[in-house]
């Protein structure tokens, strides 16, 4: 019972960061239609900037922010340069820039920075554990769902009380008419490239605080799962990429923790096919979007 | 008195077709001017393109004098027009009252928007009533009222209405073309896009007829109504 409670906090952990990664994804992709593959690679900035103020002997509490405002900062000047001119573009068009955009950003990071693994400074209160009710929970494991659960609760209010974030949500559904209301589509693209910096960067911050290093790939993997998980909640819905975050890291860590030793190296396969599975029942995804459902009907 | 909409000489292409080939239209304050024709006569392009959803391939757009013929459709409601879509469009993922506070973006000033929504809820009690709900709940002819009523929100001098009435019931048709006239009455001037014609030409002032991308007759609403006026077009006279 305790190892069951013990994987499901590690389980809420990673998939909060997933969910993180999956909503920033989401965001840009209900917006534009663009599915961007460089959204790891803010992760990569975050993680170098948290390194270089590590070196610089700068707080982690104002390295972590620092961190984050560079993904923002990141997310935006992707847009402005390499994705609005071929916003009107095909999705195929897109996403292959966002692969080029990914490539050119890692080849920069092996010249400039290093090829190699970097050594992050990580406070020590985040390697240290408490205990709540008999169970041993690592600091970095709260930090990250107190983190998750913050964030997930800001976007929501912004999504659903702010103009702006309203406005956000009636561009995903039809930017013509949202145009039409006077909603500049500069700006909710913009913004959206900036909510999904945030959320790329507060990741990152996470993902880092785990690992205490940054290579220049690091942000492929966790994106591969963040477009999975977005895939399996139903692509463009911004629930949906939350689910599909979660349900991504229970699937990863309790294969990790109950599979037979024997099993254990085929834990990717036999994770991937679960969420096949639950595709093969629900298509569209777990919490599909509202406009993507109206296509397929 | 300069006419509050004119278009002059007004072409839209969608590749190599041609859409609208050259049309010229006023309409003076106050006026609810019709544009019928049969389906794909080019209503709803000459719509678009006056609020920038679809580039103009050329000709002018002037409204109260100033050209606007090149504005993206972000700038269209803060110059003082809006266009309430064919096939409704609201937004079916945002409660009533967001649409409604959606159509009034551009809007800065708290209590205008307030005063706006109080305007559109008096127009439209079933709005108010279902202010919560959202809008992809409500039945067609209550997503047309919001619509409208969204269209509202920003104070337009001129309002584009296009085919208000498709796809609604004969009772409901006649609760939107009733409205039309009341808002009319408060001083909000209408260019009206309709497929039913009677119903358009009963409270419409003036009408154009189009067929094939061009005016091929207009007048008042009194004229177009006598026989035989509208016939031909939709029978494939010209």
């Amino acid at each position: 019972m305790d190892l069951i409670l013990q994987q499901t906090v590690n389980a809420i952990a990673l998939g909060g960061t997933y969910a993180l990664l999956a909503l920033g994804l989401a965001v840009v992709f209900s917006i534009m239609g663009l599915i961007n593959f460089a959204h790891g690679e803010l992760m990569t900035i975050a993680g170098y900037v948290l390194m270089y103020c590590g070196l610089a002997g700068v707080p982690f509490v104002i390295g972590a922010p620092l961190a984050v405002i560079a993904a923002m900062l990141a997310a935006v000047a992707m847009e402005r340069i390499a994705f609005r001119p071929v916003r009107n573009s095909s999705g195929a068009t897109m996403l292959v820039t966002s692969f080029a955009v990914a490539m050119i950003l890692q080849v920069l990071f092996q010249n400039l920075i290093s090829a190699r693994s970097q050594a992050v400074v990580i406070p020590d209160f985040l390697g240290q554990s408490i205990v709540i009710g008999g169970l041993v929970i690592g600091v970095n494991k709260l930090f990250a769902i107190v983190a998750t659960l913050v964030m997930l609760v800001l976007l929501e209010t912004f999504m659903s009380r702010q103009k702006h974030g309203i406005a956000m949500r009636a561009a995903a559904e039809d930017f013509a008419i949202a145009r039409l209301m006077g909603i500049r589509a500069n700006t909710v693209i913009s913004a959206a490239f900036a909510l999904s910096g945030l959320l790329a960067g507060v990741a990152a911050v996470l993902w880092v605080s785990q690992r205490a290093s940054v290579d220049p790939l690091m942000g492929f993997t966790p994106v591969l799962k963040a477009f999975i998980a977005a895939i399996l909640g139903g692509l463009g819905s911004l629930r949906g990429a939350v689910a599909g975050g979660f349900v991504l890291g229970f699937v990863e860590v309790f294969l990790a923790a109950f599979l037979p030793a024997e099993w254990q190296e085929f834990r990717e396969p036999i994770g991937l096919s679960l969420v096949v599975l639950m595709l093969v029942v629900r298509p569209n995804g777990l919490i599909p979007a509202a406009t993507l459902q109206a296509q397929k009907v | 008195m300069t006419p509050l909409l004119k278009l002059q000489n007004f072409k839209l292409r969608y590749g190599a077709v041609q859409a609208v080939r050259g049309i010229d239209i006023e309409i003076r304050k106050g006026e609810i001017v019709a544009l019928l024709g049969a389906n794909g006569a080019g209503k709803s392009s000459t719509m678009k393109g006056i609020a920038g959803l679809e580039p103009v391939a050329e000709g002018r757009v002037l409204f109260d004098g100033r050209d606007i013929t090149d504005l993206p459709p972000e700038e269209i409601p803060s110059a003082g027009l809006t266009l309430s879509p064919e096939g409704r469009r609201v937004f079916g993922t945002l409660t009533v009252a967001d649409n409604l506070r959606m159509g009034a973006y551009t809007i800065t000033d708290k209590a205008a928007i307030e005063t706006a929504l109080r305007r559109v809820f008096d127009l439209f009690p079933i709005l108010e009533e279902r202010q919560g709900q959202y809008a992809g709940t409500l039945s067609g002819g209550q997503q047309q009222m919001l619509a409208i009523g969204r269209a509202l929100m920003c104070n337009p001098r001129l309002l584009l209405l296009d085919e208000p009435s498709l796809g609604l019931a004969p009772l409901i048709v006649e609760q939107v073309f009733a409205l039309i006239s009341t808002l009319r009455d408060q001083g909000v001037t209408i260019l009206l896009v309709e497929q039913n014609v009677a119903g358009a030409l009963a409270i419409a002032d003036r009408a154009y007829l189009m067929a094939s991308g061009r005016i091929i007759r207009e007048g008042s609403a009194a004229e177009m109504r006598s026989a035989g006026a509208m016939a031909d077009s939709y029978l494939g006279g010209h």
